[in-house]
């Protein structure tokens, strides 16, 4: 049996580092600020680029996310690691998906950016942590009293590619119908103009970093998700360590390339509503308990053949298509006019399937 | 007696939510837990040693794992 280096404490201490040093470098390279990666951010994008919503200023196919998902299949297929599989309640994970990034972009971020925000110096991102900390605690509670979403099913090849092959239909898009200057959109494709969706780095270079990063997390298993219930649940401090290690080599690449202001006021993509970055990050961290992982694991899972996993990430993308058509996403400007109704009705959802989907023992 | 977990498709964390209860709950101090995913399998291996047990024997059939592992008393 070959030793998985990336399964080790070092190795996941790697990993979270090599995040922590790709994300600051892709903003320093063009990405939108304390967003070098964001994997909610990017999907909306991507939703966007698709014209599933039309908010002028988000459209973009990121190419980091295509690369996490063929570079996890890279790592699935070079080490014996891909296992099709599907059938564990796939539509409870969709809604999870679809509540999980309207929770995200409440608070303007997912985990991933949380930490990316707060190693720029926006203390705002202190509250979504504590919410998202306080959404995986509330999940953790439901596991402990037999939330059981139900086993896979092992199954063709095929299946499990299929997530694989769109993405890479997704890259072919964006090779066909490139973004042209000054044009909001060539053929099929939407791109912005302005805002953070026209902010990007180097395609070539954001799928590179995209598929290192999809390769190791796949290797690694990194979820800031399963880092937090990991504490909670088990008082296991590994994953964790990967993601502190993203927290302190993040911060030290800002404090470098001078990308570091602290403060609440005039942070890159935020707005300073505490109570609204909590409950969006609650709200979205309950999510991702409730369906194992967080969107960057979701990613990598989907890329080592989980279907299910795939299924949320769709949620997710469609997730964003709610978000930005109902004016429930927020703005540096504050909440979208419906943002608190979709996170009181988003954690409804959550409680009623934690609730239901139990298994007696 | 040998107490088996089939956590065979279950993502995490229950297998070693799974592992963890029968440890805490089960008269066996030996334990067979089936798994089908890589990942699952290193989980429930580093929850094993957090937990005082010994993880003897890692054998892989087809696309599953099975796990010995014994409690040290």
């Amino acid at each position: 049996m070959t030793k998985n280096f990336f399964a080790t404490r070092t190795g996941i201490i790697a990993v979270g580092a090599v995040i922590g040093i790709l994300a600051p470098l892709l903003q320093k390279l063009g990405n939108p600020g304390n967003m070098g990666i964001c994997v909610a951010c990017f999907e909306r994008d991507i939703s966007g680029g698709l014209g599933f919503h039309r908010a002028a200023v988000v459209q973009y196919l990121r190419p980091e996310i295509i690369g996490f998902v063929l570079g996890s299949l890279a790592a699935a297929l070079a080490f014996k690691d891909f296992r099709p599989r599907t059938g564990s309640a796939p539509f409870v994970r969709f809604v999870l998906g679809a509540f999980a990034m309207i929770g995200a972009l409440v608070f303007l971020g997912c985990p991933w950016r949380a930490l990316l925000r707060l190693a720029g110096g926006d203390l705002n991102a202190i509250l979504g942590l504590a919410g998202l900390v306080f959404g995986i605690w509330l999940g953790t509670l439901f596991f402990k009293n037999g939330y059981n979403l139900g086993r896979t099913q092992k199954s063709y090849t095929a299946a499990g590619l299929l997530m694989p092959l769109v993405m890479l239909g997704f890259l072919i898009l964006m090779l066909m119908f490139p973004q042209m200057e000054g044009e909001p959109k060539n053929d099929i494709l939407f791109y912005s103009l302005k805002g953070p969706g026209a902010m990007h780095a180097p395609l070539i270079i954001a799928l590179l970093a995209g598929l290192v990063i999809g390769f190791i997390a796949q290797r690694s298993r990194f979820c800031t998700m399963g880092a937090f219930r990991d504490l909670l649940l088990f008082r296991q401090f590994h994953l964790l360590s990967g993601v502190i290690a993203l927290l302190l080599l993040a911060t030290i690449t800002n404090l470098v390339f001078g990308q570091f202001t602290m403060g609440f006021e005039q942070q890159p993509v935020a707005h300073n509503l505490h109570i609204w970055n909590f409950a969006g990050m609650a709200l979205a961290g309950l999510a991702f308990a409730l369906a194992g992982g967080c969107p960057g694991r979701q990613l990598f899972l989907a890329g080592e053949g989980d279907g299910d996993a795939a299924v949320f990430v769709f949620g997710m993308i469609v997730g964003a298509g709610f978000a930005h058509n109902f004016g429930l996403a927020s703005s540096p400007n504050g909440v979208g006019p419906h943002g608190i109704a979709a996170v009181v009705i988003g954690f409804a959802v959550c409680l009623f399937i934690g609730f239901s989907m139990r298994k007696k023992n | 007696m040998t107490k088996t977990i089939d956590a065979r498709g279950l993502s995490c964390p229950q297998p070693v939510l799974m592992f963890l209860d029968a440890v805490k709950s089960a008269d066996e101090t030996n334990f067979t837990v089936l798994v089908d995913t890589e990942a699952s399998k290193e989980n429930v291996s580093r929850a094993a040693q957090s937990q005082n047990c010994q993880v003897k024997d890692v054998r892989e059939q087809g696309d599953e794992y099975h796990l010995t592992i014994v409690k040290n008393l």
